[in-house]
């Protein structure tokens, strides 16, 4: 196994790597230079315990998001609609936290929970779909997408109208929110969250189910190769809708933690991000849980900078997605990094 | 200028195998030269070579006396060679015209020329064929000689044959027989690939012997025998019979009624009824396509029938999810192994599981128990000798065909079944995997075990089976006893005719 | 109803044509056997390229026209050169070609807001000439369908449905076409025909990317009027287009029409009184949720190219 990871390890730097590159040449063209706006963009990422904070906050949706990805491709499922998911579970946390005043731990119990039917319904429908009608997942799942964003664009503004602006939400009492001071003191001021804990639980849990369990064995065995598994009496149909289900999960429970933990309310007229970042996260992860959670990080990492850069350096915010979204298109020209690795180990030993 | 074609000291490398190691051929025209080996010995790939589909790593091509560079199909087709390949090159929603105007330019590739051009050759070969007809709709036999009319549209002088009767009947293989003489009388000179040794005696000038990627040697097929051949392609005494007892029947373990199954819309199993008993190997016969599909998915599960019942042990399987008759006692050694048989991307003791991951002991509440899982794997690995660079650990990918089918057959095997289901299982193998697997499924048989064997090799048909049931075009034909039988009374059968006498042999 | 009817068509036809540009390139690449779902990303570049080729032309160019001709001809280039990316991709280095589709998609996204942003600082380029209007004399007096179909028609109308004439008359008359489709049904029996599959491939990418980029032109310069850095998920509508379309010319017009007057439904409600009176949400939902129901009916027998999307 640790040739495995290494290769994969090889091949997601060697990806980052190209994609940092990429960037700096996009720098160069509007006349900017990389090396000042690097380093403004990772200063701006770390070079406080505020800062650090919010690079933390801003990496945990993209931890679950990346996480329902990865699920679903384990099992062989495009999971492109991420972003839908973790509107609909933000729309039900919100909900429950703008129309309940329970005491704050019921809260944090039943936002969260909420959040995770409200994705789950929404990842089992494109599921149900492939499974019964042979439905590119693909397809359905970017029409969810829109589906959802153009739901929250209405229900919000009829049912939980903000004070000031017409397009959010009104804010969440504190009460309801998974800020907790004792963490934002911690980061002196940031938006973490209790969302990070809750993330990396879900990585650990993702991990034992994947490699220890029987429904993680039988998910693999559909993803790899379904026909064996249906000759081998294994329901290919019941595990993709559960993979869709827990993949929808997943990115519902990422809604919560953005707007009910890192915001404190919901604006209309935006897909999050997250949702497609998440199959960046989940590429650059190799689809593994820890894998995945390293690269939650570093993509945190370029997105909570951004904001400084601009200011420094009036580079546009806009290229922190430029560069993940070319990193994840070296991820999947793998071939060549492949090649490459190949080439050197032979020159260095023989065997390759 | 007697050779047509020379292949000379050819080598051919891929990783981690020499496929081809200093192999010469050399082909006179108007001849018929026959290319013997086992699987994987190397004849497909000098042929690709040949048709310029690989480019050796060393090694001289001369056509006609002139070296010649083959780099791609187009060279080749341009100097007059065409190749009638095994897994047939045709596009199954265009027509038969198109595929063979498929790749041409200009006025060759006038659908309206191009057919009567075909009607002209149609005749002067004796290929029967229907230009409009689209390629899903026609018949295997037809289809191959779609593939045969393309290459002489085209010219070709030399024709090269893959593998071209595994998927014939022997009616077929005889008419095929018949083209391949006009083809000859026509001027073209032929090259036969092939492992079929009585295809070779029946028609073939001379034999050119391939044994591992290189040359044993080239001979005059009238003056050597099958014998000698087969033992040239081995490289050891081969053995053609396999050694079994006389078989003991006991009680039915699988009783089939009157099964039909729908394939898509039309009925390829109609009114289907056989018996299985425990102690003995029932072979089903038949030409590729003629129901044994549709009757073995029934059977496993893949497929609900339309009418008909399947016994288990008396008890009714007929409509049971698959779990619950692998349960039952049922095994089933798939005909695409590593389509149906195994995750390739599993190690070999994920795929040793397979079927049985969720119970005791290999999980507990849903947690899975490494330890058993790994002493399952290692002992199925040691009693069916399945080779593999990691051992249990490895990956299927990285097993060679002939262990991933052990692999699979210690599987199903070890599982303990009543009734196990073979459909083609030394496919693709060499000579000592197949030996090895007639045995075990003997060995079976004489664990008072009941064997569905299913395959297109009649040999291995009658080698094994104590009673041979033959189906054509979705119906039983006729049972019968396996040593009161011969191949061409079998072969007959295949095609529909029934025996003369009737007994009742089910 | 027949008022909403002739209210509504002229923009059923203008929200059409881009769709039906686009599936058309898709088509071309799924037919050569190239998955293509970048379709989005490279409506986004021609859409940018366009918009910023007019927008640059404004000063010292006074002919409107001819600026509208150059900024489809920057669409058509722009959509080529970065449809080589999942060319390249998916043909040479046997990428999965959904996630290099994605990428394409993302990268197209980020990278034009990116440029824009540099440009007018909000990210949105407006440009002030489109695409004139005008009647066809002669046909637009017949009865019924002349004022439906003949009146206040852009030019890039007519333009889409000469290609798409020509594209099946390529794709299903000529023996180049049959190479083509060759390539996506059953690529080893292409190559052992002797053609060069991974030519076509690039052929069938390629035009997709043009077609594609075009598409996303034509949207700024007929009914939009301004780059906004994404366009709605209408590359994706073209998918579903190609898929309900079956994978032939008639089919993707039928279904891109289908789809056009969907979205058109979705997006004029201000503009007709009958259909003020449907909530906004139901309204527009209805493109999505009436794609979803047409894969649902269609998904099964699925007339796909055989071998698409595996590598070669």
């Amino acid at each position: 196994m640790k040739k495995g990871m290494n290769k994969e390890l090889a091949k997601a730097l060697a990806a980052v790597f190209l994609g940092l590159t990429a960037g700096a040449i996009l720098m160069l063209v509007i006349g900017k230079n990389p090396i000042t706006g690097y380093v403004s963009l990772f200063r701006g990422g770390l070079m406080s315990a505020e800062r650090i904070g919010n690079t933390l906050a801003t990496a945990t949706p993209l931890i679950l998001t990346g996480l329902s990805v990865a699920f679903a491709f384990r099992t062989g499922i495009f999971n492109i609609g991420a972003a839908g998911q973790m509107l609909i579970g933000g729309l039900c946390a919100t909900a429950i936290g703008l129309s309940f005043s329970w005491p704050r731990p019921l809260m944090l119990i039943s936002m969260p929970l909420c959040a995770i039917l409200g994705g789950a319904v929404w990842g089992v429908i494109p599921g149900l779909l492939k499974a019964r009608f042979n439905v590119n997942e693909v397809v359905s799942t970017i029409m969810m997408n829109w589906i959802a964003y153009w739901s929250v664009y209405y229900i919000v503004p009829s049912n939980f109208k903000g004070e000031y602006l017409e397009t959010e939400s009104a804010r969440l009492p504190e009460v309801a929110s998974l800020k907790t001071p004792w963490l934002t003191n911690l980061f002196q001021g940031s938006y973490i969250n209790l969302g990070l804990f809750l993330a990396i639980l879900a990585v650990a849990l993702i991990s034992f189910l994947l490699n220890r369990t029987t429904l993680g064995y039988e998910l693999k065995a559909v993803g790899f190769n379904r026909h064996a598994s249906e000759y081998a009496g294994i329901s290919v149909n019941r595990n993709i809708i559960l993979s869709m289900m827990i993949a929808g999960a997943l990115s519902g429970i990422a809604g919560a933690t953005f707007y009910t933990g890192y915001a404190s309310n919901i604006q209309i007229g935006v897909l999050p991000t997250q949702g497609y970042d998440g199959i960046a996260v989940s590429l650059l992860g190799a689809n593994s849980p820890w894998g995945v959670f390293a690269a939650a990080l570093f993509f945190g990492l370029l997105h909570s900078g951004k904001g400084f850069m601009n200011a420094m350096t009036k580079i546009p915010p806009d290229i922190s997605d430029s560069i993940i979204a070319i990193i994840i298109y070296f991820t999947a020209t793998s071939l060549l990094i492949e090649k490459v690795w190949t080439w050197l180990r032979k020159k260095k030993g023989g065997k390759a | 200028m007697e050779f047509i074609v020379e292949m000379l000291n050819i080598r051919k490398e891929f990783p981690g195998v020499v496929a081809n190691d200093d192999i010469s051929l050399q082909v006179k025209k108007g001849e018929i030269h026959a290319l013997l080996g086992e699987n994987g010995a190397g004849k497909s790939t000098l042929m690709s070579i040949l048709f310029g589909l690989y480019r050796p790593d060393s090694g001289v091509i001369k056509i006609r006396g002139q070296e010649v560079k083959m780099t791609d199909p187009n060279v080749a087709n341009s100097l007059g060679i065409g190749m009638v390949h095994q897994h047939f090159q045709l596009i199954h929603n265009f027509t038969v015209t198109e595929n063979i105007v498929l790749g041409l330019r200009g006025e060759k590739a006038d659908i309206a020329k191009a057919t009567k051009r075909v009607k002209e050759l149609s005749e002067q070969y004796g290929l029967y064929i229907e230009p409009q007809a689209k390629i899903e709709d026609i018949s295997v036999g037809m289809q191959q000689r779609v593939e045969i009319m393309k290459m002489l549209y085209r010219d070709a002088e030399l024709l090269i044959f893959d593998e071209p009767t595994a998927v014939l009947t022997p009616q077929e293989i005889q008419d095929l027989i018949n083209i391949m003489k006009n083809l000859v009388r026509e001027g073209k000179s032929l090259i036969l690939i092939t492992h079929k040794l009585k295809e070779i005696k029946a028609i073939a000038d001379r034999c050119t012997i391939i044994r591992r990627g290189k040359k044993i040697a080239t001979v005059k097929v009238s003056e050597t025998s099958e014998q000698e051949m087969a033992d040239m392609m081995v490289g050891r005494t081969v053995s053609f019979k396999v050694e079994k007892k006389q078989a003991q029947p006991g009680d039915v373990i699988l009783d089939i009624e009157n099964l039909s199954v729908k394939n898509q819309k039309v009925f390829g199993l109609k009114n289907f009824s056989l018996k299985v008993r425990a102690g003995e190997i029932v072979g089903l016969a038949g030409v590729e396509g003629n129901g044994q599909a549709e009757l073995v998915e029934a059977i496993s599960g893949l497929v609900r029938p339309e009418s008909g019942s399947i016994r288990l042990n008396g008890k009714d399987i007929t409509a049971l999810p698959v779990r619950d008759r692998i349960n039952a006692g049922l095994a089933h050694i798939p005909e695409d192994r590593q389509k149906h048989g195994l995750v390739m991307d599993f190690s070999i003791e994920d795929n040793l599981i397979l079927k049985k991951y969720y119970e005791r002991p290999y999980s507990q509440r849903g947690i899975l128990n490494r330890e058993a899982i790994s002493g399952h794997a290692r002992k199925v690995i040691e009693m069916f000798d399945v080779r593999a660079g990691q051992g249990q650990q490895s990956p299927a990918y990285t097993l060679s065909g002939g262990n991933q089918q052990k692999a699979v057959v210690g599987r199903e095997i070890d599982s303990n079944p009543d009734l196990l289901i073979a459909v083609q299982p030394t496919r693709g193998l060499d000579v000592g995997a197949i030996e090895y697997i007639h045995k075990r499924l003997v060995e079976q048989r004489d664990n008072g075990k009941a064997v569905l064997l299913v395959s297109l090799e009649l040999d291995e048909i009658m080698n094994l089976s104590d009673r041979i049931a033959v189906i054509c075009h979705g119906e039983l034909v006729d049972v019968v006893d396996g040593d009161k039988t011969n191949e061409n009374e079998i072969g007959l059968m295949m095609t529909g005719i029934k025996k003369e006498k009737t007994e009742d042999a089910s | 109803m027949w008022e909403i009817i002739r209210q509504i068509f002229p923009y059923a036809i203008a929200f059409t044509i881009p769709l039906l540009i686009t599936a058309l390139g898709g088509l071309f690449s799924e037919r050569s056997g190239i998955v293509n779902i970048g379709l989005e990303g490279l409506m986004v570049m021609g859409f940018f390229a366009a918009a910023i080729t007019i927008y640059r032309l404004e000063p010292v160019m006074p002919n409107a026209g001819l600026r509208v001709l150059l900024g489809l001809a920057a669409a058509i280039a722009a959509g080529v050169l970065f449809s080589l990316l999942h060319a390249v991709a998916s043909i040479n280095m046997k990428a999965n070609q959904v996630i290099s589709g994605t990428a394409i998609n993302m990268m197209a996204g980020a990278i034009t807001v990116y440029l824009a942003r540099n440009i007018t600082g909000s990210g949105n380029i407006h440009i002030t000439a489109g695409v004139p209007r005008f009647d066809i004399p002669g046909l637009v007096k017949i009865p019924i369908l002349g004022p439906l179909f003949f009146r206040q028609t852009y030019i890039t109308t007519w333009i889409v449905l000469v290609l798409l004439l020509a594209s099946w008359y390529l794709l299903y008359k000529t023996p180049f076409g049959l190479r083509l489709r060759a390539c996506g049904e059953h690529p080893h029996a292409a190559a052992s025909a002797g053609i060069n599959v991974y030519l076509m491939r690039y052929f069938g990418v390629l035009v997709s990317g043009a077609f594609s980029a075009l598409g996303g032109a034509i949207i700024l310069v007929t009914y939009s009027g301004e780059f906004s850095g994404n366009v709605g998920g209408l590359g994706f509508l073209a998918l579903a287009a190609l898929i309900f379309g079956q994978w032939k010319p008639l089919g993707i017009l039928g279904a891109s029409f289908f789809f056009g007057f969907a979205s058109t439904i979705a997006n004029v409600s201000q503009a007709i009184p009958a259909l003020m009176t449907i909530p906004p949400i139901l309204l527009k939902n209805f493109p999505y949720v009436v794609t979803l129901l047409a894969l649902v009916l269609f998904s099964k027998s699925s007339q796909a190219p055989k071998a698409e999307g595996i590598p070669f």
